[in-house]
């Protein structure tokens, strides 16, 4: 499925804030609970959310199993020119997706 | 047990509460019981997570699934024209069937008769996804049930479920959303029941859900047997909520807590 939502302002003014919002759909399951039938429903979360902007690491975080399901990341960085910002999200089970937004800059 | 003292409480008082009809002038969706974030993250398409869902259905509508290799949209086109309002017209009578049917019984009824593809569960995440498209062309308009003489009786037999208690606790609709709307059950305000954003996120689901999903966990909180999905005694209570709720606005796919 098209599996994340991203809002990036597509223009923005050198030097200028801009929020960067990010909802990507993933179940989290924590490991910590059990089916009726008693087995440990084994965990499956996001453990890494990566941005770049033109290669550079801009932000970063570490997802644990108190996070809810389908995480809702919001941040903000400086605009400093024109191009590609990308967006990884890694977790358990070999999950990994990667997304990109463009930018451009005045 | 917490829950269960502020149940019997509620019990007390609703013994003593004469449930009479919530006046037009009364009326409030879940929308304005809910707190300033949680209309916020609603309103936001970046922030609604069920936009997920739509996203997901605005893909299957396109998809040419079954036998037939038909998509929805081979039939109806854009459903931003097509569907426009639909979702606040169910649920509607179908002729085939004698009886009205939910807005996820119609997308299966498609399914099967004109995609030939086989019926998706009640509540699958496909069901959901094109559930919440379908509803959400219909965001910012009037709720409009149409009630005829092929749908009265199914209206007044929605109303009877509505109204009589049931379950262990003894308890009916109108005595917690009639009679005590507003107050708290447990952490939570008790809303009026019109179900103006389903399919809708809920914070507790992790999930979006539809209104049948609602509908079996509040049977279940009054220790009812729940309706199997799909079931007519849903539909009908469906309708009468849908019927009871005319006139207000869709706000779908919403978020509650």
């Amino acid at each position: 499925m098209a599996s994340a939502l991203i809002n990036v302002p597509p223009r923005a003014k050198r030097g200028e804030i801009i929020e960067i919002k990010t909802l990507i759909s993933h179940v989290m399951e924590t490991g910590f609970r059990h089916t009726q039938l008693g087995a440990v429903i084994p965990r499956n979360i996001i453990r890494r959310f990566v941005c770049t902007y033109n290669g550079t690491e801009v932000f970063r975080a570490d997802l644990y199993p108190a996070i809810s399901a389908n995480p809702f990341i919001v941040f903000s960085t400086v605009a400093t020119e024109s191009g590609t910002l990308s967006f990884q999200w890694t977790g358990d089970n070999g999950f990994a997706v990667t997304e990109s937004a463009k930018i451009t800059v005045e | 047990m917490r829950r269960l003292c502020a149940v019997l409480g509620l019990l007390a008082v609703a013994a003593s509460a004469v449930a009479a009809e919530i006046a037009p002038s009364e009326r409030r969706s879940g929308y304005e019981l809910m707190g300033r974030e949680l209309r916020a993250m609603q309103d936001d398409d970046a922030a609604n997570p069920a936009m997920l869902w739509v996203l997901e259905g605005a893909t299957l509508w396109k998809r040419a699934t079954g036998a037939a290799g038909r998509a929805c949209a081979d039939c109806h086109g854009e459903a931003t024209a097509s569907m426009k309002g639909v979702a606040a017209h169910y649920p509607a009578f179908d002729a085939a069937t004698k009886r009205p049917v939910s807005l996820e019984q119609r997308i299966n009824i498609c399914r099967v008769d004109r995609q030939e593809a086989p019926a998706l569960a009640y509540d699958s995440r496909e069901l959901l996804a094109l559930g919440a498209y379908v509803a959400r062309q219909s965001r910012g308009l009037p709720i409009a049930v149409t009630i005829d003489d092929r749908m009265q009786p199914f209206l007044e037999a929605g109303r009877a479920i509505y109204e009589r208690r049931q379950g262990q606790l003894n308890l009916a609709c109108s005595q917690c959303h009639d009679a005590n709307w507003g107050r708290q059950l447990a952490g939570n305000v008790i809303p009026q029941a019109h179900p103006t954003g389903y399919p809708l996120y809920r914070l507790e689901w992790q999930s979006l859900g539809s209104l049948q999903r609602r509908l079996r966990g509040c049977l279940v909180g009054i220790r009812a047997e729940p309706y199997d999905y799909g079931a007519p005694e849903l539909v009908d209570l469906e309708l009468y909520l849908m019927w009871r709720a005319r006139g207000m606005t869709m706000d779908a796919p919403a978020v509650r807590p």
